[in-house]
């Protein structure tokens, strides 16, 4: 549960510890920080536009471009969603 | 498949699927609360944590029918069947965004489904009503879907007779579901999925590291996949070709859109601890995706291991027989059934919910006590279970395929009430009703007209098609007509109805 350092001022005083409080103040939280949810809409852009990767090559380890890419969005959303989670709490 | 009674497989299969059984029955013991209490029943008093949260999410999201039927749509199909992967990725960013909230509102006024949120949210029964009676609908076929991935293993495990012979040990193992779900509530689910996920992750695993090393490795397979897919009399394509962007991609976002929605898995995020238990999970459950996205290419090693079958439900079950020694069949074969379990208990306990809270206290009985309750949910997920068995049994399996093909058009047009109104009260609760019944009109005639056979509909406009998924095409309609009702209602300045909720329901409070 590392604190990450964060811009705005209520999030910055705040220093309860814990699962269950450990919450900065609700609405002051969200309001500085919610932008960078935004990044989420990644994930709907690269899986959804098919001319990104509707292609056999390159391949990698004998999986056309079509499969190996669409796994590597599994790892890469994991990635952002930690991401804006600890940028957001 | 005619094949012989397999006796090895059949014994480890018996084995591991009572040691499951057993675990059922002991977990009412797990965390002990009150189970005459409807929350403590039905969701496990919301007390668990990240782990458990993790695998009772997994087993419910990922059901048996899944493990078959995406296999089976990759083999039969081609790269379309791959849609499964972005739309288990896309599910976890909603999740993250939205489910936190449902949490935190329905922790506060003790909600317990979906259509209580619409009824405190917007003061309407009709609207709380119409959640609940598309949520029961919706789940209904998925319930005997579960049965139906379970009776695909029984049969290949050499078990058939004639008659209703053939159904004993469903009709044994939805007995077994029954009791435990009776007396445990939605802690038995949560206890086997801790048991049948590992299960499902070894055999996936072994099955993707055994059979490309038995099939010349996966560049091999895909080269003779994309070979044979090419040459059938309709022929499939290893690249998705352009003509099916469009519906790739709608399949995906759609069931994305609605894999939340339904009751199993909103029970599933609301029996969680808390709302950091929801975002932590909507990072880790991404790894069940991984495990989907390799099953999906056992479709794939079927083909190129030769694998012929009358029905492509049999693709997977025929490939184990083929690869895997009998134990090893025997064990894969007890982690698709027991997987069947785990959804299928939290859909009859999630739907009696429903029908319970929404249905029987809102307009049946308004003076009934919690105890009382409780004791009228356990019953009735005794009858769903039933009433799924007796689906599967009269031989309406098509029927249930068809059913939760509409079940996903239908859930989606809940999501203008719910998602939007966990961020807004914007909507007037006529035209959200309104709207839901325009959606849910347009999707079911859009998949009557393609003969109930594709979810996916053709739209023309300027000579050009636009092929997508129907709950999408559905959604926008109701979308649309919610927007314009709501404007119009509210500017006739008819009353839009209480809310009892308010915006700091919706986020966590300072500490």
């Amino acid at each position: 549960m590392s604190e990450s350092p964060m811009s705005s001022p209520a999030a910055s005083s705040s220093h309860q510890a814990g699962e269950k409080s450990g919450i900065k103040p609700g609405v002051a939280a969200s309001a500085g920080n919610w932008k960078w949810s935004l990044l989420l809409l990644l994930p709907y852009i690269g899986l959804l536009w098919l001319p990104f990767y509707a292609k056999a090559e390159p391949g990698l380890w004998g999986f056309p471009f079509f499969y190996w890419y669409q796994f590597l969005w599994v790892f890469l959303t994991m990635l952002l969603i930690e991401f804006v989670h600890r940028r957001t709490r | 498949m005619m094949t012989q009674m397999n006796w090895t497989a059949t014994t480890v299969f018996v084995f591991f699927f009572l040691v499951v059984a057993v675990m059922g029955f002991l977990s009412a013991r797990w965390q002990r609360g009150d189970l005459s209490k409807l929350d403590e029943w039905g969701l496990g008093g919301r007390r668990f944590g990240i782990l458990v949260t993790w695998f009772l999410l997994g087993g419910d999201f990922y059901t048996a029918y899944t493990i078959i039927a995406v296999p089976a749509f990759v083999f039969g199909a081609g790269a379309i069947g791959f849609f499964a992967l972005p739309y288990t990725i896309l599910v976890y960013p909603f999740v993250f965004v939205v489910m936190p909230r449902l949490w935190l509102v329905s922790k506060r006024h003790n909600y317990i489904t979906l259509a209580d949120f619409a009824r405190g949210r917007y003061g309407s029964r009709t609207l709380a009503l119409a959640i609940a009676i598309t949520g029961i609908l919706a789940t209904m076929p998925y319930i005997a879907l579960q049965l139906v991935g379970m009776q695909v293993t029984i049969t290949a495990l050499g078990l058939h007779g004639s008659g209703l012979v053939n159904y004993v040990p469903l009709i044994v193992a939805f007995l077994v579901l029954a009791a435990f779900a009776y007396t445990s509530g939605l802690r038995a689910p949560a206890s086997i999925a801790i048991v049948k996920d590992m299960m499902v992750y070894i055999f996936v695993l072994t099955a993707v590291i055994w059979i490309p090393l038995k099939f010349g490795g996966f560049g091999h397979i895909f080269l003779v996949a994309g070979q044979t897919l090419a040459s059938r009399p309709a022929p499939g394509a290893l690249i998705l070709p352009p003509s099916q962007y469009l519906p790739f991609a709608t399949l995906a976002l759609g069931s994305a859109l609605a894999a939340f929605l339904y009751p199993h898995t909103a029970t599933g995020v609301l029996s969680s601890s808390s709302a950091t238990t929801i975002k932590r999970n909507a990072v880790l459950l991404p790894i069940y995706t991984l495990l989907l996205g390799l099953l999906a290419s056992l479709g794939y090693m079927a083909i190129a291991a030769g694998i012929k079958v009358t029905s492509t439900n049999d693709t997977l079950p025929a490939l184990l027989l083929k690869v895997f020694p009998s134990w090893l069949v025997g064990f894969s074969f007890a982690a698709i059934a027991i997987g069947a379990l785990v959804p299928a208990a939290i859909m009859a306990i999630a739907a009696s919910n429903l029908f319970t809270r929404n249905i029987y206290r809102e307009y049946i009985r308004p003076q009934v006590v919690p105890s009382e309750e409780a004791a009228v949910a356990k019953l009735v997920a005794i009858l769903v279970i039933f009433g799924a068995l007796a689906f599967v049994i009269l031989g309406a399996q098509s029927y249930a395929i068809v059913l939760q093909l509409l079940g996903g058009i239908w859930i989606t047009q809940t999501l203008p009430t719910i998602v939007f109104g966990l961020f807004v009260r914007w909507f007037h609760p006529k035209a959200l009703l309104t709207g839901w019944l325009a959606g849910m009109v347009c999707g079911t005639g859009m998949a009557w007209s393609q003969s109930l056979k594709s979810a996916i509909f053709p739209i023309h406009i300027g000579g050009t098609t636009f092929a997508a998924y129907a709950a999408i095409d559905a959604l926008i309609v109701n979308l649309a007509v919610a927007a314009v009702l709501t404007v119009l209602l509210e500017s006739l300045g008819i009353d839009h109805g209480s809310d009892e909720t308010v915006a700091a329901d919706y986020v966590e409070s300072a500490g």
